[in-house]
């Protein structure tokens, strides 16, 4: 069909004389153009308009009111919501944190290239990061919850989401790591260094800005996670004990939005959330920048 | 023996010996990622399996009506709700994004650039649960007020509206992936078709393109895999009843919905139903994965 089309336009093009070549693809160029342009403004328009309505339609809606201390069907406030998003998060990092950079340390520092497992754990990360969060959702509420008996509580879902963000750390600084150069380490090396030393003092320090930026990527994926939350840290409006269930602000907004019956404090908690994602997504290219400065 | 030798014997055996340790911590620390898969496994298909033994692995599967009330579990109407609504949001998000990942890697001015890449990572960074309630708010009362000028009373709550929103929601993972193929192709490829006389749209689409193919392959997996196991944003634009329909104005259930919406009061056989719609879930995304997988490998070959 293309290929008719041009060789017709070709016909026209050689009758307009002589200038065949430059008149050859020019209608198919120019659409190809116009397509081009056309996707980027519905992409980014969409986002602008999207940012817009929920800021428009949401910063209105915040209330004192949304803020006290204590949740009851009146006030529907969004603090315990927040506190339980802040439990949550530094949970889960405690956790992912030092397994995924030690992870990242051990491929990158200490194994040798082709090593088996190495390949292995690859495998199992590239796995791991593209499961939906439904079922890691599902396997904390068959082991965690069920299995050893926790019941919906902060632990279970801090555990669950430390699992999910566990190959993003580890990516981000397994990523970090190779970018420090090797004359680093082998100056450290030179000095007598072990390779402890060498990895503490000298390799992770530089590596941190990458490390950091890949730390925020994963609060703004704790911030926003719901399906893997509501069968393991349940939906109770609390502020939770490790041992008790709460519901972070995503989960809040989703009971809210589900119910039907409190628009404006669904709106309002789509602003927080927003404000929250921007803030983390303006730090890490902050940092990033930081990265490649140097 | 000098006691300053003795001791830096000492500090250097410590040492020695902190050293194996971390080496030890390290490497189990670099375990985990396998016992997790490992125990997911496990758990998922020893939580699932059961209950599609007893209710029959092909009914289970090819069953078409769920009905938990009479202990009849089909779950085929979500399996092609799921295949309907992720075609719907390749065939809006790939054309969109991939069209975008090229303006991004050859039409984009460097300041502006700078603004509109972090807007792309910005978007994939918006939480499904405010996608799912934008769609809930705007484009499923669009889609409800169009029909109405067109005399056709609907709620607006589609395979078209999720369609619609997945395909917004996977914009981020096409463009990412598609712009960084383009970007990884020699500039060598462009700089010898315009001096052969083509346009600059003709060396993009004609030589860029294709040798770009493996990795824009790549970015459709990787949304395919985003698109099926959408949860959230899916349950509260799709309508969710769980019903074999091929008119994209009504409204469908997917395996992800399904689990989410019985699970907090399902019980005994239906909760293992449940959990086993998690396992074909589950078991689509391996597949997934592995087609990620092996167009990554030749790419990288």
């Amino acid at each position: 069909m293309t290929t008719q089309a041009t060789s017709a336009r070709e016909r026209v093009g050689a009758q307009a004389g002589g200038k065949t070549q430059r008149v050859y693809g020019r209608g198919r160029a120019r659409v190809q153009k116009g397509l081009v342009y056309g996707a980027a403004v519905i992409t980014f328009s969409v986002l602008l308009f999207l940012i817009a309505y929920i800021l428009i339609k949401g910063v209105p809606a915040l209330k004192p009111s949304l803020f006290e201390w204590t949740y009851n069907p009146d006030n529907v406030s969004m603090m315990p919501a927040i506190i339980t998003t802040v439990e949550m998060t530094l949970l889960a990092l405690v956790i992912a944190v030092p397994l995924g950079l030690f992870t990242a340390v051990y491929l990158n520092e200490y194994a040798k290239r082709g090593n088996k497992l190495v390949n292995m754990i690859r495998i199992t990360t590239e796995t791991l990061s593209g499961i939906p969060s439904i079922v890691y959702g599902l396997f904390g509420m068959l082991f965690f919850v069920t299995r050893l008996r926790w019941s919906y509580s902060l632990i279970a879902g801090g555990l669950t989401l430390a699992i999910m963000i566990l190959p993003l750390i580890m990516r981000t600084a397994e990523e970090a790591l190779m970018s420090v150069p090797d004359s680093f380490r082998e100056a450290s090396f030179g000095l007598g260094a072990g390779r402890l030393r060498t990895v503490f003092r000298i390799v992770l320090p530089s590596a941190m800005p990458g490390i950091l930026s890949g730390i925020i990527l994963a609060i703004g994926r704790i911030v926003g996670e719901t399906a893997a939350l509501i069968f393991t840290a349940g939906t109770m409006p609390q502020i939770p004990g490790l041992f008790q269930s709460g519901r972070t602000l995503a989960i809040h907004m989703y009971v809210l939005s589900g119910e039907g019956l409190h628009m404006n404090e669904a709106y309002a908690t789509a602003v927080v959330l927003l404000v929250v994602v921007l803030l983390m997504n303006a730090l890490s290219a902050v940092v990033a920048r930081k990265l490649t400065k140097k | 023996m000098d006691p300053t030798t003795t001791k830096t014997k000492q500090k250097g055996g410590l040492n020695k010996l902190l050293e194996q340790v971390m080496h030890g911590v390290f490497l189990v620390s670099a375990l985990a990622s396998i016992l997790a898969v490992a125990l997911i496994c496990v758990f998922l298909f020893a939580g699932g399996v059961p209950a599609m033994r007893e209710i029959g692995v092909l009914d289970f599967l090819t069953g078409t009506s769920w009905r938990p009330g009479n202990d009849i579990y089909g779950i085929l109407p979500m399996i092609v709700g799921s295949i309907y609504i992720t075609a719907g949001a390749i065939v809006i998000g790939v054309p969109i994004g991939l069209l975008t990942a090229i303006f991004m890697a050859f039409y984009c001015p460097k300041r502006l650039y700078g603004v509109l890449k972090p807007c792309t990572e910005l978007l994939a960074g918006i939480p499904s649960i405010v996608y799912g309630f934008f769609g809930m708010v705007v484009i499923v009362p669009m889609i409800r007020e169009v029909a109405a000028l067109a005399g056709v009373d609907i709620s607006g709550s589609s395979i078209l509206a999720a369609s619609i929103l997945l395909g917004i929601m996977i914009l981020p993972t096409i463009i990412g992936v598609s712009e960084a193929a383009l970007r990884a192709v020699p500039r060598a490829f462009y700089e010898g078709a315009v001096a052969m006389g083509a346009t600059h749209e003709r060396a993009v689409f004609s030589v860029m393109m294709p040798a770009a193919k493996s990795g824009v392959l790549a970015s459709i997996v990787l949304g395919i895999g985003r698109a099926i196991g959408e949860t959230m944003a899916v349950i509260l634009v799709a309508g969710n009843q769980p019903r074999l329909t091929g008119d994209i104005l009504k409204g469908i259930r997917t395996m992800t919905a399904n689990i989410v919406i019985e699970m907090g009061y399902a019980t005994g056989l239906h909760r293992e139903a449940l959990i086993a719609t998690g396992v074909v879930l589950f078991v689509f995304i391996l597949l997934i994965n592995l087609t990620f997988s092996v167009l990554k490998r030749r790419k990288d070959t």
